[in-house]
């Protein structure tokens, strides 16, 4: 039985390399901030990073310097409006220039489908009499060979790395989720490599009990990381909610670069990892995005001998 | 708005006439496509009132959402918490809009032409943009698949536009039969609902024509706020006020703190 447990730093000293294409997932949940701000402080640089919704955590990795180019699908501050950094990279080359290749939500979901299922192309009913084709070439139209009807088309994608965040995992990688499952399943399946990062660390037997949840199998999972807050400011279903307060405040911090890097340097180059972070924050923070408690009924998948 | 008019429930803003027209729009509506903030409000409104089988789907994989306070983004845990079926997005566009199963959906954007046609991407050129805005999230499937499209958005030049920037979202592209031409399953934009006046499609170009007026508006107020002539139905009407149970539903239980209403 394989053990894959590494520390967050060594999970990113392996895997993410310079010029490789990082795909750090969740949609508005689960968002890995730990690992994107430990690829900010190993100085990792020419990243192409890939998001559905870059969020906040690729503000702050774009405003760090650490990539050349950037995948999305939408490109806000959920429920609060800009993304300032990479709006400065995109309208004023602040700090500097970054090429952007944009599709919309259920292309990128087909993107990846195509990617984790080894098909040329994913083919979906969206873009006719959008702009978007003629902006990126990636875009295109195919025939359907039964039906003659025109079908968009969109390329595999297939991330250097995947860095997805769950509740918990055994130490093979088997890695159960809920809660918004977004792109989570399909991006792994499709990335060369897989680090996962959770809230717990739970024995296999916790797993097979509940083999319906297991959304990532150990099998393709090559980095099993431990790291309790680890998707803070974003959330953890039943564990902790997002820090809305923080997502408002970004928006302040974020329109000058200047305060961008005050803040990365006190609350990512200044910590030596995320458990500093988190102590840094304090007790309070947390306290703050405690949910309430709303279990399921158990479910019984019965003996069978 | 003061504190004694926010007492008079007689009394409205132009943003709550438009969020209870949004909601009067999905009268008997069984399944709707929901955005946060506006559309979420006036989803909630209509469940509450013309549509009482409302399902709510958000594109972040939730059908069926009952969120127990205002989500505050789109991928809110109180959108799961609750929920009928929670869902991965691949299922969500697959299943749900591709598969037809989605009547109607609330959109909005920064611009939008005669047509129902959307700009959410940028103000300026693609390449050197003044201004980058989010880009499409979803509203371009959606705005094909849907079997209708509402949207909900403030009457401003900036916002009606001769020509959009960057058609980031179709909505009856050139007009006419176009969209049929092009072979989209969705029958597109059927209302546009602003804070001054509503306008429907509903003529053989299916351009956008001027159908409604808010109490006080006038025909020269909505002119002065777009940036073409814009075509009016054979009858213009006063939209219907707020009636008070709607107004208090608004006030007191969807957005009581005023976040959408007075933000």
């Amino acid at each position: 039985m394989a053990d894959k447990r590494l520390s967050l730093s060594e999970a990113i000293a392996e895997y993410v390399s310079d010029g490789m294409s990082v795909a750090i997932e969740g949609f508005t949940a689960f968002i890995c901030f730990a690992a994107g701000h430990e690829i900010i402080r190993q100085g990792r640089r020419n990243l192409t990073l890939i998001r559905m919704t870059p969020d906040l955590i690729y503000d702050q990795m774009i405003a760090a310097g650490v990539a050349r180019k950037l995948v999305f699908s939408y490109l806000g501050n959920p429920g609060v409006g800009s993304l300032h950094c990479i709006r400065r990279a995109i309208e004023k080359d602040i700090p500097a220039p970054l090429e952007i290749e944009e599709y919309s939500h259920y292309g990128m979901v087909g993107r990846y489908i195509a990617g984790a299922t080894r098909l040329p192309f994913f083919p979906l009913r969206s873009y006719l009499g959008s702009d978007m084709p003629n902006v990126n070439e990636q875009i295109r139209f195919v025939e359907s060979p039964y039906t003659q009807e025109k079908i968009a088309v969109v390329p595999p994608l297939n991330p250097d790395v995947a860095i997805i965040h769950a509740q918990r995992a055994d130490i093979q990688g088997n890695t159960h989720l809920w809660g918004l499952l977004g792109v989570q399943k399909e991006v792994a399946f499709a990335a060369r490599k897989v680090i996962v990062v959770v809230e717990e660390l739970v024995e296999e037997a916790v797993i097979r009990a509940d083999p319906n949840r297991t959304l990532i199998p150990g099998l393709i999972v090559d980095a099993v990381v431990h790291v309790p807050y680890g998707a803070y400011p974003s959330y953890v279903q039943g564990y902790y909610d997002r820090d809305n307060a923080f997502y408002l405040e970004w928006d302040k911090i974020s329109r000058s670069h200047e305060h961008t890097q005050v803040w990365l340097d006190e609350w990512v180059y200044g910590v030596a990892d995320h458990a500093e972070y988190v102590r840094k924050l304090g007790i309070t923070t947390f306290e703050r995005i405690v949910p309430g408690s709303a279990p399921a009924a158990p479910v019984d998948y019965g003996a069978y001998r | 708005m003061t504190e004694e008019s926010r007492h008079n429930e007689s009394v409205y803003t132009p943003t709550e006439m438009m969020i209870v027209s949004a909601a009067r729009a999905l009268s008997g509506a069984r399944i709707v496509f929901v955005g946060v903030g506006l559309p979420n409000i006036a989803c909630n409104l209509a469940r509450q009132t013309v549509a009482p089988d409302l399902e709510l789907i958000y594109e972040a994989g939730v059908y069926g959402a009952q969120p127990a306070r205002l989500p505050l983004s789109i991928g809110d845990p109180t959108l799961v918490s609750g929920a009928t079926s929670v869902v991965p997005m691949a299922d969500l566009f697959g299943l749900y809009l591709q598969g037809g199963l989605v009547e109607a959906a609330l959109l909005g954007g920064a611009q939008i032409d005669r047509f129902g046609n959307l700009n959410t991407s940028v103000i300026g050129g693609y390449d050197a943009p003044k201004v980058r805005l989010p880009g499409s999230g979803g509203a371009c499937e959606i705005a094909v698949n849907a079997q209708r499209i509402l949207y909900i958005m403030s009457l401003k030049k900036r916002a009606f536009v001769e020509k959009l920037d960057f058609c980031t979202t179709p909505g009856h592209v050139n007009g006419g039969n176009e969209r049929e031409r092009l072979g989209m399953p969705g029958a597109g934009p059927q209302v546009v609902i602003t804070d001054k006046a509503i306008f429907d499609f509903a003529n053989e170009e299916h351009e956008m024509q001027l159908v409604s007026l808010s109490a006080g508006v006038t025909i020269e107020q909505v002119h002065a706020e777009m940036g073409w002539r814009v075509k009016q139905a054979e009858s213009i009407v006063e939209t219907a006020a707020p009636t008070e149970y709607e107004l208090r539903l608004l006030r007191t239980e969807l957005d009581p703190s005023g976040i959408y209403l007075h933000g």
